[in-house]
């Protein structure tokens, strides 16, 4: 049985910035990173790997390089990797991504029984917290989202039991398999890779599949498919900052100023 | 009074062999280590063992040496007249008695005041052991046996030669006066008729107490005796600090997980120790309640070895965990809570070297078990991805140099590149240093250049954490920026990058002439290229705090002291722990990134320390001592006192008079 984690390759985003001309964001040279919240997604399909025998997969969808996130995934320990590389893949929102990797999850399911897909909450390139739940209602899913703590998971009822962490309260919620699971960082705490794992996974098989393993609609997939785009991007105008005191010299009295500054400015009372 | 010699040629062969046999054995067990040349460099090589070991130079490097000092060489010396003692039980007519009396007499005299010395030395050492141990526990059965037995064994030297001189048989007695003065006692309390008998009592328990010696000392901590003088002749003349590297092919195994993976001489290093506990008397975390104990580290893996060892030899798997709790393991919190301050290995009189051992035991746990403290994960991550500690983005490196003209560094246009490192680069209070220092070398008229956005992290932390995978290739990374641009000549202010970039990048084929800041500015003054005002510097009364990686590990003492001295007119004043006897800060070996949990804390010691001198100004050499101090000052509310780099003090200097 299957347990997926869908990880996406994000540009490191405390490195981003913003093409004030193209409101595109500047890529170049900007390393990448697996998207954090995904790297908790990974982790959990490795202890349900190491704690019920599932066989952990990690699967992404983006550009060629994106082979750099999987490999990464392989030397933690998934046993496979799937890259869904095409162009007409390109360019897509939630909504089209969703359905390339409802398909790619669908045609999984032909090899071996899918259990679990964990995705992260969201990206921080895109924040929209979409995709996991896309997948979910395409294949029918149980979609379980914001999850801190898996309670159990029962392979004979198939059924699956977490928390989710909510908004100053927790709910837990039990649900039958497959299950897609969306987690917070809470899950878990990642695992470091090896070097014995990083050596294998370097010259590791990396599977790739394009629309001719999937087949989809090309009118479902890509920019084609997507209802929505990014019609600009911008940093909000923030007003320029002030040095006050010397904090070096005078830690004391510059803490003092800025106390009275902010009550002042009526954001700090006593 | 002898014995027939027959008779003791069979005891004496009979307990040689057992004694080359118990050596054989234990002694076998280090060539299970891995491979290791601590041949080359003879002459290099001989002379740290006249000077470390006939020298005793670091024994006598702490007030009670002398006591071992006396003991080492009376064992030298006696060692003839032991081995005299022993032919002459076999070949009675043999012997050094056969030199002309103008050698012979004269060695007889030196013999006796020889013995005499040795077995003063001998109490004292035993009083010492019960009145003031070392260190907790010094205080074994053992050493007082072994003690006990030198006393002993010299009492037995002037029984014999007294009896003989009391009986008249002992022509040269004139040349032997504590001898005599036994051989008058013994007149005045025994009946010559007892004379005979008491001589041969005398010399049996001579006989009986040497080889008794000889056969006890390879299983105790004694063995140092035959293994010491080898281990400062193989001590490592490279840095040891630097560790070797590794090679990154699949089969390859990480680090050392079990006793064989350790080198042969880091196994013969178990074999060295005297256990006089100097090291960790030395050790910040040994000394504020840590889980590590350098000599414990030390004796554990002597005990895993004699564990594992053999079984080991016979197939190939030990029984004994090496990391791992219970006897003959070393605790993981122990192996993580090492500083590399490097203070054991300067402590250490044979010249053991625990630091590389416990570097290697992390590459164990980091490198094949991925298993650290969690704090270091976020630190390994942001290492990887953004090449510094901190995980600030990398294109932040030279926003430190915005307010003023820092150059490019290029070369044939800028004669040195100034290296500002990650703290010198990201940390607020370190960017203060790095702008004085930017400050100094425009006023020296200094050709300088920085590589801004390019520069990366050197990788100490990750090197000395265990985690080579990662050092190695930053270091790669690293050493070909530096060859592309040509870069020959460095100057820093952080003293681990500093220590990275020349001596650990050595092992990548680069050369570089890497200069410290205190060496750098200690130049600058000497040349007269800096004039400073001393009424404006202001540091008051200044203490100085060795930095353990420009200290220790790269013998810079002199410079930053020249440097205050100049700057302030007046000679720092000196911490009780100073030059190589320096305390650590607590921030090394990649602790700065860690927390600190068990015992009290290393800054607080260090802080305490120079405190009491109470100082206007504690001044550092080193980025991480700075966030250490200034650290532990405000947790001691010590308003009155800050911290300042050098390089700050001196640039205070350059202003015009107020
Ligand atoms: S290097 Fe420093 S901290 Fe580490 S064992 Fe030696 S003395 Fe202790
Ligand atoms: S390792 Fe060196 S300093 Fe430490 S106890 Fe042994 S001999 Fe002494």
């Amino acid at each position: 049985m299957y347990a997926i984690a869908c990880i996406k390759q994000v540009p490191d985003t405390t490195q981003v910035q913003i093409d004030p001309v193209t409101n595109t964001l500047v890529r170049d040279g900007i390393p990448f990173i697996i998207n954090p919240y995904d790297v908790h997604a990974l982790e959990e399909s490795l202890r349900m790997k190491e704690r019920h025998g599932f066989r952990a997969l990690a699967l992404s969808m983006g550009p060629p390089n994106a082979q750099a996130a999987l490999r990464k995934a392989l030397a933690l320990g998934v046993d496979e990797a799937v890259l869904l590389s095409d162009r007409c893949f390109g360019g897509a929102d939630t909504l089209s991504t969703s359905n390339v990797i409802a398909a790619a999850i669908a045609k999984l399911a032909e090899r071996d029984e899918v259990g679990i897909v964990f995705c992260g909450k969201q990206t921080i390139d895109g924040d929209t917290a979409q995709v996991g739940p896309g997948i979910a209602v395409r294949l029918g899913f149980s979609q379980l989202t914001l999850v801190d703590r898996i309670e159990q998971v029962d392979f004979l009822k198939k059924r699956i039991r977490v928390r989710r962490k909510l908004e100053g309260r927790y709910e837990i919620v039990e649900a039958r398999l497959p299950a897609m699971v969306t987690v917070v960082r809470e899950l878990n705490r990642p695992r470091y890779p090896t070097v014995p794992m990083r050596l294998k996974a370097a010259r590791a098989e990396v599977t790739t599949w394009n629309n001719s393993h999937l087949n989809l609609d090309v009118n479902s997939i890509g920019l084609k498919g997507s209802p929505t785009w990014v019609s600009r991007i911008f940093s909000p105008e923030r007003a320029q900052g002030e040095i006050i005191g010397d904090g070096i010299g005078n830690p004391d009295g510059t803490a003092r100023m800025l106390v009275e500054r902010l009550i002042a400015a009526d954001m700090l009372a006593v | 009074m002898t014995p027939d010699p027959l008779f003791f040629s069979i005891i004496l062969t009979a307990s040689l062999l057992v004694f080359a046999w118990s050596c054989r054995r234990r002694l076998s067990l280090v060539a299970i280590g891995s491979e290791e040349n601590r041949f080359d460099d003879l002459p290099l090589r001989l002379w740290n063992m006249f000077t470390l070991a006939f020298g005793q130079k670091k024994v006598l490097a702490r007030p009670f040496g002398l006591n071992h000092f006396v003991i080492f060489w009376s064992f030298m010396l006696l060692a003839l007249a032991n081995g005299d003692f022993l032919i002459r039980g076999i070949a009675p007519r043999a012997g050094l008695a056969l030199l002309p009396p103008a050698i012979y007499h004269p060695l007889l005299m030196v013999f006796d005041l020889v013995s005499l010395l040795a077995l003063l030395a001998s109490i004292v050492a035993a009083i010492r052991k019960v009145v003031a141990p070392p260190y907790e526990g010094a205080a074994t059965r053992e050493a007082f046996a072994i003690l006990g037995a030198i006393a002993l064994l010299m009492l037995a030297y002037f029984g014999l030669h007294g009896a003989e001189i009391a009986a008249g048989k002992e022509p040269a007695a004139a040349w032997m006066p504590v001898s005599a003065l036994a051989g008058q006692v013994i007149s005045l309390v025994f009946h010559p008729s007892l004379f005979p008998l008491l001589s041969s009592t005398f010399w049996w328990l001579h006989a009986v107490l040497l080889l008794g010696f000889i056969n006890f000392l390879p299983y105790s901590k004694h063995m140092h005796v035959f293994t010491a003088i080898p281990n400062c002749f193989m001590k490592s003349l490279a840095k040891p600090n630097a560790q070797p590297r590794e090679q990154f092919a699949e089969g390859n195994t990480f680090g050392v997980g079990s006793i064989d993976r350790f080198s042969w001489k880091d196994l013969f290093d178990s074999f060295s120790c005297t256990e006089c506990g100097r090291c960790q008397l030395a050790c910040p975390a040994a000394t504020t309640g840590k889980a590590l104990n350098p000599r414990g580290v030390i004796h554990s893996l002597k005990q895993n070895l004699l564990a594992n060892g053999p079984l080991m030899q016979r197939q190939g798997k030990g029984v004994v965990p090496l990391i791992g709790n219970g006897e003959g393991s070393v605790a993981a919190d122990a192996v993580w809570s090492c500083t590399t301050c490097g203070a054991c290995m300067a402590a250490c009189p044979v010249m053991i070297e625990h630091t590389p051992k416990l570097v290697k035991m992390r590459r164990h746990l980091v490198e094949t078990e991925a298993a650290f403290p969690e704090e270091l994960l976020v630190f390994f991550e942001n290492m990887e991805q953004r090449s510094n500690p901190w995980g600030i983005a990398p294109g932040e490196r030279s926003k430190w140099s915005s307010q003023i003209s820092a150059r490019p560094f290029k070369a044939g246009e800028t004669e040195y590149l100034f290296f500002v490192g990650c703290a010198g680069a990201f940390d607020s209070r370190s960017k203060q240093v790095t702008l004085a220092m930017a400050r100094i070398l425009d006023a020296a008229g200094v050709s300088w250049g920085i590589l801004g956005k390019e520069e990366k992290c050197c990788g100490d932390s990750v090197r000395r954490l265990g985690n080579e995978f990662v050092f190695d290739r930053i270091a790669e990374e690293n050493v070909a920026l530096f060859n592309e641009k040509g870069i020959t000549r460095v100057i820093t202010h952080c003293p681990h990058c500093f220590s990275t970039l020349k001596n650990d990048y050595r092992q990548y084929g680069l050369e570089l002439r890497v200069i410290s800041h205190a060496e750098f500015i200690d130049g600058l003054l000497r040349e007269g290229k800096l004039q400073l005002n001393h009424q404006v510097t202001g540091a008051g009364a200044v203490v100085f705090h060795d930095s353990c990686y420009l200290g220790r590990h790269n013998e810079v003492y002199q410079a930053p002291r020249s440097v205050i001295t100049a700057a302030t007119g007046e000679a720092p004043l000196e911490l009780p722990r100073n030059r190589e006897n320096a305390f650590c800060c607590g921030a090394g070996g990649g602790r700065m990134w860690m927390e600190e949990h068990a015992g009290s804390r290393i800054n607080l010691n260090r802080v305490d320390e120079a405190l009491a001198k109470n100082p206007d100004t504690i001044c550092v050499s080193c980025p991480y001592c700075m966030t250490m101090m200034e650290d532990a000052l405000k947790d001691r509310q010590a308003a009155g006192t800050c911290v300042r780099d050098i390089a700050e003090i001196v640039a205070e200097g350059l202003r015009p008079d107020v």
